[in-house]
């Protein structure tokens, strides 16, 4: 086996500029890496070898012209499929975008492709990125790495398993309740959610409009800045996306903890919480404190209403958003006698059980007589949520605690219980609600030799902070532990 | 509060999905479940609160009104289920 699937991106990129490698064999070694796993481990929907090689090809050529290479040239990615890749097929894991193929680019892909990154595929994820265990996929679920017994944690599953199965050193999520870090801690990977407005959502299947966001997963904390720093900025094809400067992400990652102030939320420890998920992120905690920084205890006292009020507002905006799907423009079309006949035949075969659920949730909580008593008291809640993380981000630089209450879980186990499903949201969407960024780097490792992962929170466009502490973390833990080796 | 499986059929309708009855009477009781668990909002004093609609202030964005390249008519079709020279084909509108 090369010893190229364990580089890191700025691995990757040294042995490219140095020669070692090419970009050609780097994408073939990812291709053969993937033809060996995948049958088990389900996280690609799309792999074109072709297309791959032809965009390798190109950074190969780049390189040896010493023509505008960047740290990502060469570099092969892996992207969730609810992203936009002209020429290649798109959809957002359901089976009513089955045979699409996506006539442009979403800007992410396009600042990757830019940069000289090679996109190796599309990777699974629960159906329109509504899911937290992965096993909501219209084509099939995708198995964690370190046990295929176990969820991978979704939506992004496909794109944490294919880094974590060291397929790839990095890939494309979108987090709009967790749907990055949530996995990225179950697959042990660093998955970041940069704050609302950091990233444009062009060219990505809409879900939640008011929460969606862009983000990387990678093995380093560094590689995840890495990627952010040719992800971020403002994009005028996304009127949400802000026009700030975009600070440098990798030197943030070299400040070190030192004087660093960090808070720990009473409300994310304690009942609920896994004992030993709670242990691992202590112990973290206490490695951040013993090396410089400054713990706090803090209190996010709405966290309690965030999954209730995430439930009405995330399918209130669904069922808006997925309206678009009738089977007229794009899309499998079901015969009906009439428009409406079809519009209903349609949507009934393609849209699996967890999507149909939120639509149907979503336009009754908009519904007439009912959008007082809940979407307006969703919105409220919501303000609430966010006015907590605003105090405490007058206190502290940084937020730390557990990114899910429990390590992954068994595959089937709470597939026909959706409130059970939603509640393993509980410590990732205040995040979401509040606009802010987080992300999960690896902590520990469970009693059952499952990942769990550690949340460090910043504020609005406080990245540089987040990746401060993580980085910081990370330099100073000393967590080493074998990759998965994924059973044949 | 709960609904009825007649209240579901009706939301159902409006967003132009259908079920079995089997699956109505699933759908139904998770909903009740979600409805119920959801409700912990009204335990919250919500009085002078304003609902936050956006994370950030927005205003809509106006670009100069002039000429920019996008997909052809052929791009633009390729996609379709049922295409007929150059516009969508749909079933008859009115029975």
């Amino acid at each position: 086996m090369s010893p190229s699937r364990d580089w890191s991106i700025e691995e990757t990129a040294a042995h490219l500029r140095a020669g070692d490698v090419t970009a050609v064999s780097l994408a073939e070694e990812a291709l053969a890496r993937i033809a060996a796993d995948d049958e088990q481990l389900g996280a690609w929907l799309h792999v074109d070898r072709e297309h791959a090689l032809t965009q390798a090809q190109a950074a190969d050529d780049r390189l040896r012209a010493g023509d505008n290479i960047t740290e990502l040239t060469g570099v092969p990615l892996a992207i969730k499929d609810n992203f936009n890749v002209v020429g290649l097929p798109a959809t957002a894991g359901s089976k009513i975008l089955g045979d699409y193929v996506a006539p442009y680019e979403s800007t992410a892909t396009a600042r990757l492709r830019r940069a000289g990154a090679v996109l190796v595929g599309k990777t699974n994820l629960d159906e329109f990125a509504m899911g937290s265990s992965g096993e909501y996929s219209g084509f099939r679920p995708t198995k964690n790495p370190w046990n295929l017994a176990y969820t991978p944690g979704g939506s992004s599953s496909g794109s944490a398993v294919a880094v974590a199965a060291r397929h790839v050193p990095g890939a494309l999520g979108t987090d709009t309740g967790g749907s990055i870090r949530l996995p990225a801690s179950h697959c042990g990977v660093v998955g970041v959610k940069p704050s609302y407005g950091r990233v444009s959502r062009y060219g990505i299947f809409a879900f939640a409009s008011s929460l969606d966001q862009v983000g990387p997963f990678a093995r380093t904390v560094r590689d995840g800045a890495l990627l952010l720093q040719h992800l971020a900025g403002h994009d005028e094809r996304d009127a949400t996306t802000v026009p700030l400067a975009v600070p440098n992400y990798l030197a943030a990652c070299e400040r070190g903890l030192d004087g660093l102030r960090i808070g720990m939320p009473r409300e994310y420890f304690g009942p609920g919480i896994q004992p030993q998920v709670e242990e691992a992120v202590r112990r973290a905690i206490q490695v951040m404190k013993q090396n410089g920084a400054e713990v706090l205890d803090v209190s996010l006292p709405h966290t309690p209403y965030c999954v209730a009020a995430y439930y009405l507002i995330a399918p209130a905006e669904c069922s808006s958003n997925l309206a678009r799907y009738d089977g007229v423009r794009y899309g499998v079309r079901a015969a009906g006698d009439d428009l409406g006949a079809m519009y209903t035949a349609t949507r009934r075969h393609g849209f699996g059980p967890e999507v149909t659920r939120r639509i149907l949730l979503g336009a009754f909580a908009l519904s007439a007589g009912y959008y007082d008593a809940y979407y307006l008291k969703a919105l409220k809640a919501r303000t609430l949520i966010r006015n907590d993380f605003l105090k405490v981000f007058n206190e502290v630089d940084v937020i730390a605690a557990p990114v899910a209450p429990e390590p992954a879980i068994r595959l089937g186990e709470r597939l026909d219980d959706p409130l059970a499903m939603y509640l393993s949201d509980i410590l990732t969407i205040g995040v979401n609600l509040a606009g802010i960024c987080g992300l999960s780097t690896p902590c520990a490792l469970s009693s059952e030799g499952l990942p769990i992962g550690l949340q460090l929170l910043g504020p609005a466009f406080g990245e540089e902070k987040m990746f401060a502490a993580a980085a910081g973390y990370e330099a100073m833990a000393g967590n080493e532990w074998p990759w998965p080796e994924v059973a044949r | 509060m709960s609904v009825t499986i007649e209240q579901v059929e009706r939301i159902a309708h409006l967003a132009k999905l259908t079920f079995s009855q089997e699956e109505k009477e699933k759908f139904t009781a998770q909903f009740n479940q979600i409805l119920e668990y959801v409700e912990t909002l009204n335990t919250l004093d919500l009085s002078g609160v304003e609902p936050m609609h956006h994370v950030w202030e927005v205003t809509n964005v106006f670009r100069e009104d002039v000429e920019q390249p996008s997909l052809s008519t052929d791009e633009t079709l390729a996609n379709a289920p049922n295409r007929k020279m150059d516009y969508f084909s749909v079933p008859k509108v009115i029975g």
